[in-house]
């Protein structure tokens, strides 16, 4: 059914019809809608049976979520930012343990700085802890994938993770299509556990494995990620049948016929590059796009494929790895190995600065021209930065970064003498 | 695709008046988008929501830059905030305030953008009189209907009921129905001057 | 997997029982019919008092709830030893995540059991003091405050004794441990801080908390008994000697535990809703020299260097704890809400 709803609380619904016995969840923005309108969905009755337990942290999130899951309990959370690191702790168990727990990430960006505007730092940090890791295009598909994550979850024993862009995505209102209980019922069914805890059929999991079989139950962990590879698109066909709409699969193209050059990207900013691409192709550009949809297993050969004829390839991604450069770039890259294609890393959007439809333009144009380095930061205030390098070259307290920055910006009150 | 922005301080409902309204031209059947922009949650701090609707999906993302129309909850921010950057030349203006926009210290508008679109409308007046709180929001959006015509007083009076239950939603709909004649008649005014 | 039935010869004399005693009046440790939940073959050290303890208390609880347990148990001795890969010795549904967070996790497994109408199924959360009143106390206080329904039982080495010994907010003043050596003008640990966990357990106003040793089996077996009689938050510490960490004889282990009672130094009692409602009296009163000498974790108080004075302390505590607790016959009677012996301690400190 047709709503105009916040993505928040798309999400909660179409969770809720996920049926999950367990949702356990902390507060942190932009994720608060979230389990707001779950807890709501429980306390009404409206989603029942399933506990609804208010934890102390998000490490203790992860944890209950485990517990349950072991427990064979279909388990939920979200979180986002200082959340996902405070448990990653219990993410790498949950991984470890092969527990299909779904966990809804509203991206934001780490401090410190603390910010809580929308980048992926937070997803990508954890890129490498064995969860299947999408990532949404609009509330749409946010909604659609978490439906396919517990299908895909439960049937492989892997958690996922399904990132939408915090504020951008979480507090936007569009248009979204509901399921109905009888169409999920249909797609998604009841949670089969591969191990469980019962006292009927008692079994020890999480026992220390030492080097006579730990490069084997990590290699398994690889291999069902690989399998995930062959599933995914299947499931999103699948949904499709079902639902009559795209959502998930690896990697969806847009105008990338004939593009000698491709941008590739993650989340909702794929919209505003579809909009540019259009003007661009208007105006008689050769360019496309393709959205990463799946990033963890990361769709190699899908991604090849898609790229194999472009002459360059811009990457543009909202994380940054320090001291080295791009984070999916170097996936791209090594996807790419081999082929001729020049590779460009835009990091733009971090902290929540906007990418608009003049600065990508700005951008492509620059590709084409040739005039775009091999890594670089979209809009970023070169004044801003130098002044305060050549603070720190003059004097050894130059204060903390942040304050000098917004200080030179003018958001912080001068001092009085 | 027509673009608002609308401006105010938080406490003031801005991001609902942005949800309500793509509510209302959903409900004539457009895809329409409605998103915020604001720091940590601060009552009084100033606060941007954006609406976009069109016929066609939207898949922009990027804040409303050149907007259509503008909606001013707080003329405090008037000369603190510039909330008229990017303003289009045959823009539509409305702005919370009992009075006019001369009086306001806003005339030399009138000679950038078109007169007969820029219009001031006490909301917070008529909330307090409708709703008993000087929440400012669905009046505006009332306004806006007989400003702009872009969308029905029906579909803003059918929004606000989808965000608003009992005797709040009875409230603003009689706020907004208040506005939508004083807007409308305020036209006419300019129409005949 | 098959369930395999003790045997008396693997477990000892303790367990065989008094057979003056009627049946029902014995251990269940005396039963050839018990759980056995924690079988034979798992690597603890000779004379590990946490083994006892968890084959205690955990066949206790599995006869209390008709054998339908499930455990979550924090990183740690007891974990490391009894699940040696590609071995289990536990006979029980058992899952280990990480070191701080068994309670969180047995409140998702109680939460699972719940939503599935599973009401008669248990759960039991179980860890050393490292994982309960360190690294583990933020979910510790979660499961509390929520008042789920979980048995969290500590088993109190008093140090992170499987990497080391190292100190951890349950050693005892003046012990030596791998980071607290017995060295410098203040050898061992720090008098003044650690944290009591039973009263801070109290403190959150649980239905049943409960301290016990390895030294009194029927003591403890009732308490588990009782604890597992009741729905919501619970909360069992158990004193537990490490002969290795302790620097003890691993025969000793028993008499060690009783030792900590009859001195005062660990009280030994039943709390609900926050107040003290039972007491094990002291049965026979002794100094508290007489706990510390067999332990070399405490040589260096006494010998060529003696340290009189901080065995005075020492004796302070232990009669503080007597007196709050009203553990002599005819002393006190306890304190309905004792206040934790740090708070006098950081009193009595100069500024």
């Amino acid at each position: 059914m047709l709503e105009q709803i916040e993505g928040s609380r798309a999400v909660a619904q179409s969770v809720a019809l996920c049926r999950p016995e367990v949702v356990c969840a902390y507060p942190i923005s932009p994720q608060t809608h979230i389990v707001e309108a779950l807890s709501e969905l429980v306390k009404t009755g409206r989603l029942a049976p399933c506990e609804f337990i208010n934890v102390e942290s998000e490490f203790a999130a992860m944890s209950v979520a485990i517990g349950a899951s072991a427990a064979g309990a279909r388990a939920y959370t979200a979180t986002a930012s200082q959340g996902l690191l405070f448990m990653a702790e219990a993410i790498f168990n949950a991984s470890g343990l092969g527990l299909p727990i779904v966990m809804t990430v509203a991206n934001r960006a780490i401090g410190a700085p603390i910010n809580i505007w929308n980048d992926h730092t937070d997803s990508m940090s954890q890129r490498d802890c064995g969860w299947i890791q999408v990532f949404a295009e609009t509330n749409q598909e946010a909604g659609d994938l978490h439906l396919q994550a517990f299908r895909l979850g439960e049937e492989l024993s892997l958690p996922v993770m399904v990132c939408m862009d915090g504020f951008i995505l979480t507090h936007a209102y569009e248009r979204v299509d509901l399921p109905s209980q009888a169409q999920v019922d249909a797609f998604l069914p009841r949670y089969e556990p591969r191990q469980v805890l019962d006292p009927a059929e008692p079994v020890t999991i999480g026992a220390m494995v030492g080097p006579e079989a730990f490069m084997e139950v990590r290699y398994l962990a690889h291999a069902k990620q690989m399998q995930a590879l062959e599933r995914i698109p299947e499931i999103a066909a699948e949904f499709r049948a079902v639902f009559g709409r795209e959502a998930g699969g690896l990697v969806r193209s847009y105008r990338i016929e004939g593009a000698e050059t491709v941008v590739v990207a993650l989340g909702s900013v794929l919209g505003t590059l579809k909009d540019t691409v259009d003007e661009l192709r208007d105006a008689g550009m050769a360019v496309g796009v393709l959205g990463v949809t799946t990033f963890r297993p990361f769709p190699a050969a899908a991604v090849r494929e898609a790229l194999q004829g472009a002459r360059r390839v811009v990457v543009l991604e909202k994380s940054l790895a320090i001291g080295t450069g791009g984070i999916v770039a170097a996936n791209i890259k090594t996807a790419l190995a081999g082929l001729p294609a020049a590779i460009h890393t835009v990091v733009a959007g971090l902290g929540g600065r906007a990418i608009t439809r003049a600065s990508l333009a700005r951008t492509l144009h620059a590709a084409v021209d040739g005039t775009l380095e091999a890594l670089s930061f979209m809009d970023l205030d070169w004044g801003l930065v130098n002044r305060h390098l050549e603070r720190e070259r003059a004097r050894r307290r130059s204060g903390p970064v942040a304050e000098a920055l917004l200080r030179d910006v003018g958001t912080v009150a001068a001092r009085v003498s | 695709m027509f673009q608002i922005r609308i401006h105010g301080r938080g406490g003031q409902g801005v991001v609902s008046a942005a949800e309500m309204l793509s509510i209302a031209a959903f409900k004539e059947g457009r895809h329409a988008q409605a998103f915020p922009s604001f720091g940590s949650e601060r009552t009084g701090a100033p606060v941007v929501a954006f609406c976009r609707y069109d016929n066609a999906p939207i898949r922009l993302r990027e804040p409303v830059m050149e907007p259509d129309a503008l909606i001013i909850q707080d003329p405090t921010l008037l000369h603190q905030v510039d909330v008229f950057q990017g303003l289009r030349r045959d823009g539509f203006v409305l702005i919370n305030s009992s009075r006019s926009l001369a009086g306001l210290g806003l005339a030399e508008l009138f000679s950038r953008y078109r007169a007969d679109r820029m219009l001031t409308v006490p909301a917070s007046d008529l909330a307090l009189k409708h709703l008993k709180r000087p929440l400012p929001n669905a009046a505006l959006l009332g306004g806006f209907a007989a400003m702009s015509g872009e969308v029905t007083l029906a579909s803003v009076e059918s929004a606000i009921r989808a965000k608003f239950a009992g005797a709040v939603a009875d409230g603003n709909v009689a706020a907004a129905a208040a506005a939508y004649d004083v807007v409308q008649r305020e036209r006419t005014e300019l129409s005949h001057a | 997997m098959s369930h395999q039935p003790v045997k008396f010869y693997q477990t000892g004399t303790f367990t065989v029982g008094n057979r003056l005693l009627t049946p029902e009046s014995r251990t269940v440790q005396a039963s050839e019919a018990r759980a056995n939940a924690l079988n034979s073959g798992h690597r603890a050290c000779q004379g590990c008092g946490e083994a006892l303890g968890a084959r205690y208390a955990i066949d206790a609880a599995m006869r209390a709830a008709n054998g339908r347990l499930i455990a979550a148990n924090a990183t740690g001795c007891l974990e490391v030893f009894s699940t040696p890969y590609p071995e289990s010795s536990w006979q029980i549904p058992w899952i280990h995540s990480l070191f701080g967070n068994a309670a969180a996790v047995a409140t998702g497994i109680a939460a699972a059991l719940k939503v599935r109408g599973e009401a008669q199924t248990r759960v039991i959360a179980q860890g050393g003091d490292g994982g309960t009143t360190d690294i583990g106390f933020g979910c510790l206080s979660g499961m509390f405050e929520r008042n789920d329904d979980v048995l969290y039982i500590c088993y109190d080495n008093e140090a992170y004794m499987n990497t080391g010994v190292q100190r951890s907010s349950a050693t005892p003043p003046s012990a030596r441990t791998a980071t607290t050596p017995a060295q410098g003008a203040q050898p061992g640990n720090t008098f003044g801080q650690g944290k009591n966990v039973p009263l801070i357990a109290m403190a959150h106003g649980i239905p049943y908390v409960a301290t016990a040793t390895v030294a009194e089996l029927h003591d403890l077996e009732a308490k588990v008994e009782r604890a597992m009689a009741i729905r919501g938050a619970r909360y069992i510490h158990i004193l537990v000697p490490c002969p290795l960490g302790w620097g003890a004889a691993s025969q000793d282990t028993i008499r060690l535990a009783r030792l900590a009672k009859e001195s005062g130094l660990f009280p030994v009692f039943e709390a609900e809703f926050g107040e003290v409602t039972s007491v094990s009296k002291i049965r026979r009163h002794v100094p508290v020299d007489d706990y510390l000498k067999p332990q070399r974790r405490f040589s260096h108080l006494f010998g060529p260097q003696a340290d009189p004075q901080t065995v005075a302390h020492l004796q302070r505590l232990a009669d503080r704890n007597i007196r709050r607790f009203g553990l002599l016959a005819d002393g006190d009677a306890p304190e309905r809400v004792p206040v934790p012996e740090q708070a006098d301690e950081r009193h009595a400190a100069p500024a």
